[in-house]
């Protein structure tokens, strides 16, 4: 008889007091998981020697899935309910092997069966359905077009005509106006640790409090949203009910924490199509359930692996339907399961544990994998043996993002995690509207052109009066740039405010609310995109002669570069700091302007893969590049203009303030295997040594790619042969061989650094 | 100083008369010549190191995979002080990931004044560690002082034999022998690398005498073997050169073991030179799910001419 409970047996509680040996009275009195996360955790300061490989089980298991991934590669998607508008509770449980699984669950009814969801826009779900061949069902066509409005419909019915225009010149691009916003991060731990029966009673009286409010427009929308809710989360103990578990009450054992964690998230994938549906930072948190089992006698290292790997293999088969267009910006299919691992406790404890390795380990005995999202929070404090595993895990599978701990911890704290790519947030506390990006290079072009768009030459921007002169004078340039900017800003926030309003009217996210704290934090996240680009060009109309080429119409299509002039990401301050003035003076412009429901501002030096799309809507550019050339992604340097090495880009990109980017600054690199050492303890050596010295320098965040342009060009020849092979590309991975050959050709042309 | 080299190569851009008058002096501690620098984690020393290339080398090594850094003057011109700046912006940057500073060429004991107050200034100024990659041949040059500024020399022997080292440098051993022993009596740490070149340097007996000298000095932490590679034949072509190397392929690997092997019988620490596959003892199956990497045979980067950082 196996140590563990099959699935069916694990509602009974017939263990005793969920929380026994469990220390501190603070969680205990009111929902606070960061409390009872301190209280209980138990730091790992060794090394990996401890891990287990995948059992047979697993293999087998994962086996089945790997085996379906062709087809979907191939089709795209593997299967679609084009049916079924999803809700929490709305599909039948489904498994990919009821016997063998050991947490259950899945978003529809079949593994990589892919849910309807149109709520957020039902164009969006019309041409998903159309792209892959599926029938649209007529009723559902005529409710979401006749009787129920959507997101989508809200948002145009209240943008603005200069938002319309900006969108169109895709000066504005990707903004969550069609789909859904995502970057929520709902404390999943909290039904674990509380079971659904408390929170819904710690909700209800929040609710009860807002009586005692004259009934404003505020406190209306409060209570609506509370209610709202309440419902999700009956709904949620309903759809847990329906796969033959309980989860009124806590969790008992180390097996049931995890499954109810995974009811808690998968809630959320169930109903909500966001662009980033992340994890949270849970490693830690399920460490004291396995702990607590192994001390018991009920858990061995192999089986508490074995349940780590089975969360994973099902949170890396969360999947949804999605447009061409959206492929477009997000590449690859991504879902951003972000997991955040490692970092320091205020207390200066490791927030390290066994279970931080146990997820690491995943990318081992299931093989490289874009998801989850797996995000090492770094501080030169982590023990050794987590830097070192780390270390070795990321020169193996290109799997890894680092991101900077001692930055966020004084930020957002250290129950910190990320959503997405790189947007830090107090977990259960916390949330962002997200708001994509806007062009920075095409911003510029507006500032020399008057306006103007640089390729139809429609009028966009605010008339003013375009350059005049044959060469470009600098200081004329940011002037007219700076205006440019004070424009960009007003309409930017403005389309933000509309989206986030209806968002919140037409697709509110009901469960993923239901496990943060009442009132919420709330941040609104701007971006932008082409800030390589923007620098350079004004690097060259600073150190070099920049003529402008004009068109008959008198529109500046094209430049002409005289002389050498300095560009970002050779550590060089000439350059580097007209970058640093760039972020500053933005954010500057963000704040000045009023957010819905008060959200305080922030920004992303961040494109996803939306660097291709941008590059492709903006015309030639004052620092060399051409119409359509894809920008250089998130604050990396501009391909191959980066010529000092790693540390010399890397130190550039470290120059932009956290402090005027709080969304995020990212920067992805490749490094071929040989440029970090030549022994496997010398490349781990040196990457520790390497992000120590990234971090210690300011630096945010980065992607570290272990591998050669010669294994990414064999892939695009030979992708059967390289079903996993996953890179990281921005703040996510993909697997290589679903990227499209444009992406693929972009992430081949990137910087590959041959030293450090 | 008299001269002990007698090339029996010339080399572009200049005569035996030229190159012997850049060895008639020992340069300016305020002004020198460098090919370029980078940031490197393998190869340079211990950790991750700021390595700048200095002009100008006595040498005419047939594998030479910079040739480019022959001639002193062929290199770029900077003052003590911007080069420090240079230093300067990664000092903090290579120390905490526990490398240094190694200064290699071209031979930087070309340039013995420039290289001695660099790293003086590395050293008091910067905290830095210190390194240096020579092929010994300029060792008399040395003075005690700069001697107790170096915390590593990367000792480059290549070859045992004195008539096969003229043969691959067309310059004798004996100075960089004598050079060796006064380290090992100094008191100065050194890795003593080898370049294994098919059908040249390969010879039983040849290794065998660098194995067995190498054992007789003290300070010697480790001894690297590296493998001839062809990434350096392209610019001996741009140069206008006589590459005589075309037909020689990488050293097979049960060769470099065998080399290793003869320097392990002495007694001396061999770094394992190859990459392996799979990393690490836990993750057994893993490697064939794990990313296909590719191991390159070569281990030296080579520095572009294209890419060569420069100082502005």
């Amino acid at each position: 008889m196996s140590m563990l409970q099959r699935p069916s047996d694990l509602s009974s509680n017939d263990l005793g007091d969920a929380w026994r040996g469990f220390r501190g009275a603070g969680w205990r009195e009111s929902v606070d998981t960061r409390a009872f996360l301190q209280a209980n955790y138990t730091p790992y300061e060794g090394d990996a020697s401890f891990l287990t490989p995948a059992t047979e089980r697993t293999t087998t298991l994962w086996g089945r899935l790997t085996a379906m991934f062709p087809e979907e590669r191939e089709r795209g998607v593997y299967d679609v309910d084009p049916h079924t508008p999803a809700s929490i509770t709305a599909h039948r449980p489904g498994y990919i092997d009821r016997d063998v699984e050991l947490i259950v669950g899945l978003q529809t009814d079949a593994p990589l069966r892919r849910a309807i969801m149109p709520n957020g826009g039902w164009r969006m779900v019309e041409t998903s359905l159309k792209t892959y061949g599926y029938d649209v069902d007529p009723r559902l066509a005529e409710i979401y077009t006749v009787h129920r409005k959507t997101h989508n419909d809200g948002v145009f019915d209240a943008y603005t005509e200069e938002v319309r225009a900006a969108r169109r010149s895709s000066v504005i691009t990707g903004l969550p106006d069609s789909y859904g916003r995502g970057r929520i991060i709902g404390d999943y731990r909290r039904v674990a640790l509380y079971g659904v029966d408390r929170l819904i009673v710690d909700k209800t009286l929040v609710k009860a409090s807002l009586d005692a409010l004259p009934s404003s427009e505020d406190v209306i929308r409060d209570r609506e949203e509370l209610a709202e809710q309440i419902r999700a989360l009956g709904e949620l103990r309903a759809m847990a009910l329906t796969y033959g578990f309980d989860i009124s009450g806590p969790a008992t054992t180390g097996q049931q924490a995890i499954q109810w964690l995974y009811f808690g998230y998968l809630a959320a994938v169930k109903e909500q199509n966001g662009a980033a549906m992340s994890l949270g930072r849970v490693s830690t948190f399920l460490d004291i359930y396995l702990e607590r089992d192994i001390d018991e006698g009920r858990l061995d290292e192999s089986r508490a692996q074995e349940l780590v790997d089975d969360l994973v293999i099902k949170l890396r088969i969360v999947r949804f339907l999605r447009t061409p267009e959206y492929d477009a910006l997000f590449s690859g299919d991504p879902t951003w399961v972000t997991e955040c691992l490692g970092g320091m406790g205020e207390d200066g404890r490791t927030l390290v544990t066994r279970s931080s390795f146990r997820f690491l380990q995943t990318l081992y005995n299931l093989g490289p994998a874009p998801e989850p999202n797996l995000t090492v929070l770094w501080s030169a404090r982590l023990p050794k043996g987590f830097k070192d595993f780390a270390a070795s895990v990321s020169i193996d599978t290109s799997s890894i993002q680092y991101e900077s701990d001692e930055l966020v911890r004084p930020v957002t704290g250290d129950d910190t995690a990320i959503a997405c790519c790189v947007s830090a947030m107090t977990v259960g506390k916390q949330m962002q509207f997200f708001g994509a990006r806007v062009n920075l290079a095409k911003t510029l072009l507006y500032a020399i052109n008057g306006g103007r768009d640089e390729i139809t030459g429609k009028q966009v921007g605010p008339v003013t009066s375009p350059v005049t002169g044959d060469v470009l004078d600098y200081d004329d340039v940011l002037r007219r740039l700076d205006v440019e900017m004070d424009w960009l800003a007003r309409v930017y926030v403005d389309a933000l405010n509309v989206i986030h309003y209806m968002h919140d009217k037409y697709a509110y996210e009901r469960v993923e609310m239901a496990l943060h704290d009442h009132p919420v934090r709330r941040t609104m996240a701007m971006g932008i995109a082409g800030l390589a680009v923007a620098a350079d060009s004004l690097s060259a109309i600073s150190a070099a002669t920049v003529s402008v080429v004009r068109d008959e119409t008198g529109l500046v299509v094209d430049y002409v570069v005289d002389g050498d002039y300095p560009a970002y990401g050779n550590n060089d301050d000439r350059a580097d700091h007209i970058a640093v003035d760039l972020v500053e003076r933005f954010m500057a412009k963000i704040r000045t302007y009023p957010t819905y429901r008060g959200a305080v501002p922030t920004q992303s030096v961040l494109t996803i893969t939306s660097n291709v799309v941008y590059g492709k809507s903006t015309g030639n550019t004052p620092d060399g590049r051409r119409l359509g050339e894809p920008f250089s992604p998130g604050a990396n340097p501009m391909n191959g203009r980066d010529r000092h090495g790693w540390a010399a880009s890397a130190l550039s990109v470290a120059k932009l303030p956290y402090d005027q980017a709080l969304d995020g600054i990212s920067l992805t690199s490749n490094l071929v295997p040989n440029a970090l050492g030549r022994t496997p303890g010398e490349k781990v050596d040196n990457l520790t040594g390497i992000l120590d010295a990234f971090f210690g320098a300011q630096g945010f965040h980065v992607n570290v790619n272990v591998l050669s342009r010669e294994t990414l060009l064999d892939a695009m020849e030979h992708p059967e042969q390289y079903p996993q092979l996953t890179v990281r590309v921005s703040g996510y991975a993909v697997n290589f061989v679903r990227l499209t050959r444009e992406q693929q050709l972009d992430v081949i042309h990137r910087t590959f650094h041959g030293s450090l | 100083m008299p001269l002990s080299i007698t090339p029996v190569r010339e080399h572009h851009g200049g005569s035996r008369a030229e190159l012997e008058a850049e060895l008639a002096q020992e340069g300016d501690p305020e002004i020198g010549y460098y090919h370029s620098y980078e940031i490197t984690g393998t190869v340079n020393g211990p950790g991750v190191r700021f390595t700048l290339f200095l002009s100008g080398c006595p040498l005419r090594c047939q594998y030479c995979e910079n040739a480019d850094t022959w001639t002193l003057t062929n290199g770029r011109r900077v003052t003590m002080g911007r080069m420090l700046d240079e230093v300067a912006k990664y000092a903090e940057f290579v120390t905490t990931a526990h490398g240094g500073i190694t200064v290699g060429g071209g031979e930087p004991m070309l340039q013995i004044r420039f290289l001695e107050a660099l790293l003086r200034r590395c050293k008091e100024d910067l905290g830095l560690h210190t390194a240096v990659d020579t092929s010994g041949f300029l060792g008399a040059r040395a003075t005690d002082e700069f001697l107790d500024l170096v915390d590593l020399f990367l000792l480059d022997i290549k070859s045992g034999d004195p008539e096969t080292y003229r043969v691959v440098t067309s310059a004798d051993l004996e100075p960089t022998l004598a050079f060796a022993r006064r380290l090992s009596e100094h008191g100065n740490r050194m890795w003593v690398r080898f370049v294994l070149v098919p059908g040249l340097t390969d010879a039983p007996e040849n290794v065998e005498a660098v194995a067995s000298f190498t054992a007789t000095l003290s300070g010697v932490e480790r001894v690297e073997v590296l493998p001839f590679h062809q990434l350096g034949a392209a610019k001996w072509a741009e140069l206008g050169l006589d590459y005589q190397l075309t037909d020689v392929a990488p050293p097979a690997p049960q060769l470099v073991r065998r080399v290793e092997d003869q320097f392990r019988s002495h007694g001396l620490n061999v770094v394992w030179e190859r990459p392996e596959r799979g990393r690490s003892s836990r993750s057994t199956g893993a490697a064939a799910l794990a990313n296909h990497h590719e191991w390159p045979t070569a281990t030296h980067e080579v520095r572009q001419r294209t890419a060569a950082p420069t100082i502005s």
